[in-house]
């Protein structure tokens, strides 16, 4: 009665050949890499690049043991971390800045076994070392950006029709129009209502004053905040490739935050530096008919001229500036620091967009002799960068901006510029660094912690069960085996916590070979025979086995849902190690059990330790 | 080697008015200390920045004290951990800079004062992260009481179910009682600890539990409580070893696991050895209490095995 029929013992046999195969890319160590990534969506991670890099690299003569190209870019390993460091330097010279150039670490694993998707355990940032930010973004400012938007929008559309209004404002997020004839109200909401139909319209009347008031809709409220979202996520994806880190994660978190995670980065300051820079830029006109003393002294008392906002240059000169802008950030496609023919000075290049360029080109045709100022708002302060008069026309969207105080800050700003502008100011609300030697001490902790517990797990079961003790600990480490490989193969984030979460694993799956080996006693306690105790046991074992592990498995279930960062670690673990400690504890157990006793053909004696019979 | 020779079976049932008198004590005196002294939550939950740094002599606080005093940052807490070398700043949160501001202060006033220094690890909460975390904690507290709950009446009888949540719910506020009596660090991990304790110690009574109902089965002419101590003395074996294993890997988180999972294994500790005693002797009386018996456990089950036996002797 205690034999498996033999696919059993096949199907046991593979499912632990296959987590061997699995498990031992962990054992592999890492050696020092290269990685090369498309610095822009248009570019491609292909055979081009591949042979591009081989080929620089065959040209500096810089020998390298492995090359590989993957979905994020070109990998390429060394043996030492010398080479490394000069490829690194050859291939951003070559390259240019079409192209990331990052520091990286390789797994030795074979590339037989990468071939079959075999790779070492994802290690968290707790593990590796590295900064993990939680950005949110200020939907406000974004919805308030987009009402004052529209401000520019209507007053254009408004004069362009010659309709008369003797007001327009923003309040709050919605947009304010003053007319002094019901008609030109009318007249003002079918046209406007036509152009910018995404905004719901009301009117009322005041006194003499016929208000048109424009506010955004619901829906359109989600699209705007959904689209702030999305383009603060791409210009994080082109800082962080600015930054050159190997493995970013960049992510949206829930309805306003975003996840980033750079392993490895050592410079916490210099990430932080180019993150927090939660700037945004906006091109807005100076207002020329307030610029005397008088004017600005009461401005900066508090008594701002209506329409007007008061800023600071970098001179800490005030300038009072409209409110209404002519352009933001996000139509600015690329920005380089340059050196102007003429002065001498320090200037930053921009290209515009093609909507960008048409606005541009009206704005400073109608303009000409007057100031433009470019604004950078920072979370909490606005700065004038520059204020410069507008010579001409400038056409075909080519913007060159002066003002820079030197080439680092020419190359700062345009670093800034060309990372895109975030649609909507940011905020890092959660930061963790850890260091990398901390990474390293993390593991070892998490490592020892599990092999000293097992060893003295090992131990006393051996001793107190002799050879079914002996066949428990067989088991739990074919659940550590089967643990380990899940992981791998899942790619699964594996934390500190989660680290501990194995321990923890395997300190209760042992519960269940207690169990049995309890009950195959009892059994043989009541005068049954070693064969009918063995099946017995195991038998009724099981119910009680699946009962409590499903209660463990309920209560992992919830930490995954509501766990965030460490803990959904520990979570994912501590499920997975319940369904492996199921199998291991269960089957394989019984295997062994049924190979050492099944086929005998007269067992009298159970070795699992002494049995008090009353 | 068998441990427990036990001949007859122990009248654990005649103890209940002690076991639960026993418990009510511990039980109110965590209350009590939760109430008086409060958790000591970590940056996680409060918000507020703790950062962890590691010099290669032995640390000088006053130094550091002083150095981030100078910054004109205030309620700073300066401490040694494990070694003289290593040290744990914690700060609260500051109206006036962002938390990333705050951490590069610091820690260019630690580079300031003894280059040497290393941060090894920081971690910043803002204060809407903590919140969130707070009103998560709860709810997975909340729906892992009502999922195991919702088990256990299924698979047994609500009775073992109010009594199961009951114990469990008792060891979770005596670990929360003794981290609030040392003021010991209330963390995120701590939380896992104390969901994956709930988990495991409801193991406990659903071996227990599964033993009553065989016993009903078997025993037909036994008492209730006869059932009882009947069930609880013949796993008793199996309840000592078993948490004596877990207890071991849990032991040895304490001793190699270093800072971060400390407390961890601290929870994990007062857990099980709680757990041990709750789940059989504060879970059990309240279920006889509750007026578990053959009939309300058993009643449906034993029809269905006669069906079964039918079908299976033709």
């Amino acid at each position: 009665m205690n034999r498996y029929p033999t696919w059993k013992y096949i199907l046991i046999a593979v499912v632990i050949l296959i987590g061997l195969l699995y498990t031992i890319p962990n054992f592999y160590g890492e050696s020092p890499a290269v990685q090369v990534s498309p610095a822009k969506a248009s570019l491609k991670a292909n055979a081009e690049l591949l042979s591009k890099v081989e080929s620089t690299l065959a040209l500096a003569d810089i020998k390298f043991n492995g090359i590989f190209l993957d979905a994020n870019g070109v990998k390429v390993r060394f043996n030492t971390p010398e080479e490394q460091l000069k490829a690194k330097d050859k291939l951003s010279a070559n390259l240019g800045k079409d192209y990331t150039v990052a520091l990286n670490l390789l797994s030795q694993t074979p590339s037989w076994l990468l071939a079959i998707g075999a790779k070492p355990m994802y290690l968290g940032l707790d593990l590796r070392g590295g900064v993990h930010f939680l950005l949110e973004v200020d939907m406000k400012a974004a919805l308030d950006k987009s009402a004052e938007s529209s401000v520019g929008d209507f007053r254009t559309t408004l004069r362009r029709e010659r309709i008369n209004y003797f007001g327009i404002s923003r309040e709050g997020q919605k947009v304010e129009v003053k007319f002094d004839s019901a008609a030109e109200l009318k007249k003002a909401e079918k046209l406007l209502s036509k152009d910018y139909p995404d905004l719901t319209y009301t009117d009322s009347v005041a006194g003499k004053e016929f208000v048109l008031n424009a506010s955004i809709g619901e829906a359109n409220k989600l699209k705007i905040q959904e689209f702030a979202l999305k383009q603060n996520l791409q210009t994080l994806h082109n800082r962080i490739n600015e930054l050159g880190v190997a493995e970013p994660i960049v992510q949206q978190q829930g309805f306003d935050r975003i996840v980033v995670q750079l392993p490895g980065v050592q410079d916490t300051a210099k990430a932080k530096e180019i993150l927090g820079r939660t700037a945004t830029l906006e091109i807005r006109m100076v207002d020329e008919d307030k610029k005397d003393m008088a004017t600005l002294k009461a401005a900066e008392e508090g008594r701002v001229p209506f329409g007007d906002e008061l800023y600071k240059d970098r001179d800490g000169n005030p300038i009072l500036v409209k409110k209404s802008v002519v352009l933001t950030g996000d139509r600015i496609t690329d920005a380089g620091p340059g050196v102007n023919q003429q002065t001498g000075g320090s200037v930053v290049n921009v290209t515009l967009d093609g909507r960008g360029a048409g606005i541009f080109k009206n704005v400073t045709r109608d303009n000409v002799g007057k100031r433009m100022a470019i604004l950078l708002i920072e979370k909490n302060s606005t700065e004038i960068i520059t204020a410069p008069v507008i010579n001409e026309e400038i056409g075909g969207g080519q913007v060159q901006i002066s003002g820079m105080g030197n080439a680092q800050e020419a190359t700062d700003v345009a670093l800034l510029l060309r990372a895109g502008a975030l649609a909507a100011p940011m905020e890092i609300i959660e930061e963790r660094t850890v260091g990398p030697s901390m990474g390293v001490e993390n593991i070892k902790r998490g490592v020892h912690s599990t092999l000293w517990g097992f060893a003295a797990i090992a131990v006393m079961m051996m001793i107190y069960y002799l050879v079914f003790g002996g066949v428990s600990v067989l088991a739990l480490g074919v659940n550590l085996l089967l643990l380990v490989a899940l992981l791998s193969m899942l790619q699964a984030t594996l934390t500190l916590p989660g680290l501990a979460a194995i321990a923890l694993a395997l300190g209760m799956a042992i519960d269940a070979n207690v169990l049995i080996n309890e009950r195959i006693r009892e059994e043989l306690r009541n005068g049954n025979t070693p064969q009918a105790s063995i099946h017995a046991g195991y038998d009724r074992a099981f119910d009680t086995i699946i009962d409590s592990n499903v209660t463990t498995l309920i209560a992992g279930l919830a930490l995954f849902m509501f766990g965030t960062g460490p803990i959904k670690g520990f979570a994912v673990v501590h499920v997975l190690g319940i369904l492996t400690s199921m199998f291991s504890a269960v089957l394989v157990s019984r295997a062994i059990v049924n190979l050492i006793y099944g086929y005998r053909r007269k067992v009298t004696k159970l070795s699992i330790g002494q049995i008090f019979k009353a | 080697m068998e441990l427990f020779r036990i001949k007859n079976d122990i009248p654990f049932m005649s103890y209940g008015r002690l076991t639960t008198a026993i418990s009510l004590i511990t039980f109110l005196l965590a209350v009590f200390f939760l109430w008086s002294k409060g958790l000591h939550y970590g940056v996680d939950f409060t918000g507020g920045t703790a950062m962890e740094v590691n010099y290669p002599q032995a640390a000088n606080i006053e130094g550091i004290r002083k150095a981030i005093a100078d910054t004109g940052l205030k309620d700073v807490t300066v401490q040694n951990f494990g070694t003289s070398q290593d040290v744990l700043i914690r700060l609260p949160l500051v109206k006036e800079m962002s938390i990333a501001q705050l951490s590069e202060t610091v820690t260019a006033a630690l580079k300031n004062a003894d280059a040497s220094v290393e941060v090894r690890r920081v971690e910043s909460v803002g204060s809407q992260v903590g919140d969130e975390l707070y009103a998560n904690g709860g709810l997975a507290l909340l729906l892992v009481c009502v999922g195991i709950m919702a088990y256990l009446a299924i698979r047994f009888e609500w009775r073992f179910a109010v009594a199961a949540i009951i114990a469990n719910m008792h060891d979770v506020v005596i670990i929360l009682g003794f981290f609030a009596f040392f003021q010991w660090e209330f963390n995120l991990t701590v939380l896992a600890a104390i969901l994956a304790v709930l988990g495991y110690s409801v193991n406990e009574s659903v071996v227990v539990f599964d033993r009553v109902r065989e016993n009903f089965r078997k025993m037909r002419k036994a008492t209730v409580t006869q059932v009882i101590d009947n069930a609880i003395t013949r796993t008793m074996s199996r309840t000592v070893i078993t948490h004596v294993m877990t207890q071991t890997m849990v032991g040895s988180m304490l001793l190699f696991g270093g800072e971060v999972l400390h407390n961890f294994a601290l929870a994990l500790t007062i857990g099980i050895l709680f757990g041990i005693y709750s789940s059989v002797l504060v879970a059990c009386p309240i279920a006889m209490w509750l007026g578990v018996s053959r009939a309300n456990l058993i009643g449906d089950v034993e029809k269905k095995n006669n069906e079964q036996e039918a079908e299976a002797t033709p």
